[in-house]
């Protein structure tokens, strides 16, 4: 056994995909230890805030206290975060359009000569050519935005006076004032920032992951039980009994298990599809190769003379199965095992894209969260940070489960081996 | 004991593998009658049907035509119970020791089926490995180095060897030998046939030899069927089938023994 494991962990394939599958699982594990939020908890109002760190204003402007830095870029960097490149050219399309300034007459980096330039000029009734009334209100919009880019007193909080109801100078802030982070109470860090309802994407992320193992892990031990026993069954006894159960296997191979999926999870309604059931489903439509090959694997082992000596030995049917078959399968058994707990995951999320995955309001699951990407269409938004990671989690989850079979296999299997 | 009765006969015991256009007749119509106390070889080439015919005796595979008598009755084992207390008055050591055994069981659990088998089940188990440790003497083996050892750690003599410490706790009514020396040294041949042969003396069973070896046949045997295509072409005393054959089957197989046929020295080989 010890020997064994070192020769499976000799292979390379095995280990990449073993070390993959243990840093999904162990985060699965820790992260909700660290940060305990639940996972379905509504953080934001508006949908797809994208990733970053989002820090409380009224507490900033409210800290105790607040330090003053001297940092040479940062007029530049705040007036550019105002002013884009993007805007630069576009005033500059207008500019040219109109023809008040030659192309190549512009200075775009001169930010206040450009500004004096477009606030002289700028009239939104003058329309250049193939310009659109999206792109006349974004120009009305730019100019609003404007005022006091180039302002450099600071600004002025006032709050109003508790008995009069009139607003009394609290304090000024100074374009060189700064708050520390740490000092700031509130501020939430959204690596993955948002969903369409407003949740927190990694941590629903992790969460989903967690229940998406769980289902690929529960319709994989549904389906290698059952095909297990039918092909152990069937490819021992024979007869009658492997007939009635080659004729189910048969039957079950020409309907695709997919389509057999979509029905019965169809017909059992969305409200009573909790992610348990969805995942029991599962397994009930795919043990059919399971079962295949495990009574093609009997059939070569129950003529073979260790077997001859057990029944000799007057050892009964299930003794048999148990002691002198299974443990000859073993490891066939348990690299179908990896490969349904992959194929169980694909499932789940192959199912829940169509709307019929498990019922949404209890857990999340890697299937449900690209549904919900899909149907926010999020990837036309180009909201990546709301599908992009739930595809890779399922890819990396699929790739490692994979490599450790392929590793398997070339231990288990020493045809294969290099 | 009465050397008359016959212990093991059959008629018209036929069995075919396939069907269609694969179907193969391994064992044709044979007919035969084993008395109690010979030793017995059955004798053809390789492909002949030996194995197919030792299976059928032994009740692992089903006849696909005939009847098998065992002591007079006609042998019925239809179910579990009654196949495992027709394995207690038959055994067999098969042709190739490497995959004869579990190869995930120890061999204390193979020699404590055996006890088992003959209801020693709830003995305590110091009588149990006294009678391990017996058998196992009785074969050349040390008992006390094998336990937690699995067979496959043995060579092919010791695990042969282990077999025939397996029908000595067994004590069956007859053994059947599926070439039971020809996947082994040559040093380690005779010491296993030796050893059958004295386990025939301990247990006075009827050892049955099946074997491509007409040389090996006569040397261990009183009766001799020679076996060609799933038939018996001749059968008789290893004398008179051997030193006089009727059958040129039986002559092509004599000739195959080259010692046999440069010597022309029974008694040596
Ligand atoms: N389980 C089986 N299925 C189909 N054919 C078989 C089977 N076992 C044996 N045979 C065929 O029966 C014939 C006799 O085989 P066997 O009894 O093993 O011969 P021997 O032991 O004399 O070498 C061979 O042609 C073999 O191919
Ligand atoms: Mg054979």
């Amino acid at each position: 056994m010890k020997q064994m494991l070192g020769q499976i962990f000799r292979s390379g394939r095995f280990r990449l995909g073993f070390g993959i599958f243990a840093a999904i699982v162990l985060t699965v594990l820790i992260y909700p230890l660290v940060i305990n939020d639940p996972p379905l908890e509504i953080v934001s109002r508006g949908t797809f805030l994208a990733p970053g760190i989002y820090v409380s204003v009224y507490d900033s402007v409210t800290a105790s206290t607040r330090y003053t830095l001297i940092i040479d870029e940062a007029a530049a960097r705040r007036i550019g975060s105002r002013l884009t490149a993007d805007d630069r050219a576009a005033m500059q399309e207008w500019l040219v359009g109109t023809e008040i300034v030659e192309e190549g007459e512009l200075n775009l980096d001169d930010t206040a000569a450009l500004l004096e330039l477009w606030h002289s000029s700028f009239d939104p009734a003058v329309r250049i050519p193939g310009m659109t009334n999206a792109d006349r209100n974004y120009y009305i919009r730019l100019t609003a935005s404007l005022d006091g880019l180039l302002a450099t007193e600071g600004a002025i909080v006032a709050a109003p006076n508790a008995t009069t109801g009139e607003l009394e100078e609290q304090g000024v802030i100074e374009q060189t004032d700064y708050v520390n982070l740490s000092e700031v109470p509130n501020f939430r860090v959204l690596p993955l920032g948002t969903d369409n309802f407003g949740r927190d994407v990694l941590t629903e992320l992790v969460s989903a992951t967690g229940v998406s193992l769980i289902i690929g892990l529960v319709a994989g031990i549904v389906a290698t039980t059952i095909g297990l026993i039918l092909g152990l069954v069937s490819g021992y006894v024979g007869g009658v009994v492997d007939d009635i159960i080659v004729f189910i296997t048969n039957l079950f191979t020409v309907i695709p298990s997919f389509v057999l999926l979509i029905l019965i999870s169809f017909s059992i309604g969305q409200e009573q599809r909790g992610a348990f059931t969805v995942a029991v489903v599962i397994g009930l439509t795919s043990w059919v190769w399971t079962a295949r090959a495990v009574r093609a694997q009997v059939i070569s082992l129950r003529n073979r003379d260790h077997v001859s000596l057990s029944k000799l030995s007057g050892h009964s049917i299930a003794y048999i199965l148990a002691m002198d078959i299974l443990p000859y399968i073993a490891s066939y058994v348990v690299m179908a095992l990896i490969l349904q707990i992959s194929s169980g995951i694909l499932a789940e999320a192959g199912l829940s894209i169509l709307g019929l995955g498990p019922r949404t309001t209890e857990v999340p699951t890697l299937g449900l969260m690209m549904n919900w990407a899909l149907i926010y269409q999020a990837h036309i938004f180009g909201k990546w940070w709301a599908y992009f990671p739930v595809i890779l989690v399922i890819a990396l989850i699929s790739f490692s489960l994979n490599l450790m079979n392929t590793g398997l296999d070339r231990v288990f299997n020493p045809t294969l081996r290099e | 004991m009465n050397s008359d009765s016959i212990i093991l006969s059959g008629k018209g015991v036929t069995k075919v593998f396939g069907f269609g256009s694969r179907k193969t007749v391994a064992v044709d119509h044979v007919d035969f009658s084993f008395r109690q106390g010979e030793v017995i070889s059955i004798v053809g080439e390789s492909g002949s049907g030996k194995t197919t015919l030792a299976k059928l005796l032994l009740g692992l595979e089903s006849l696909t035509e005939g009847t098998i008598y065992f002591e007079g009755q006609q042998r019925d084992i239809r179910s579990h119970r009654q196949k495992r207390e027709y394995w207690k008055n038959i055994q067999a050591i098969f042709q190739d020791p490497f995959s004869a055994y579990n190869m995930f069981r120890r061999i204390d659990a193979v020699l404590l089926d055996c006890i088992q088998m003959r209801g020693g089940g709830r003995l305590p188990y110091e009588q149990k490995v006294a009678m391990m440790r017996e058998a196992c003497s009785f074969v050349n083996l040390k008992f006390d180095e094998l336990t937690n050892k699995y067979p496959f750690e043995l060579s092919g003599g010791q695990q042969q060897r282990l077999m025939i410490a397996r029908v000595f706790l067994l004590k069956p009514k007859i053994l059947l030998a599926d070439e039971p020396t020809s996947m082994i040294d040559a040093c380690s041949r005779a010491t296993i046939l030796d050893m059958l042969m004295a386990l025939r003396a301990e247990i006075g069973m009827t050892p049955i030899f099946i074997t491509h070896d007409i040389g090996l046949a006569y040397y261990v045997s009183d009766t001799v069927y020679i076996m060609e295509h799933g038939r018996f072409v001749e059968s008789g005393s290893a004398d008179e089938v051997i030193l006089r054959p009727k059958e040129p089957y039986t002559r092509r197989l004599l000739n195959d023994v080259p010692k046999l046929h440069e010597e022309w020295d029974l008694s040596t080989v």
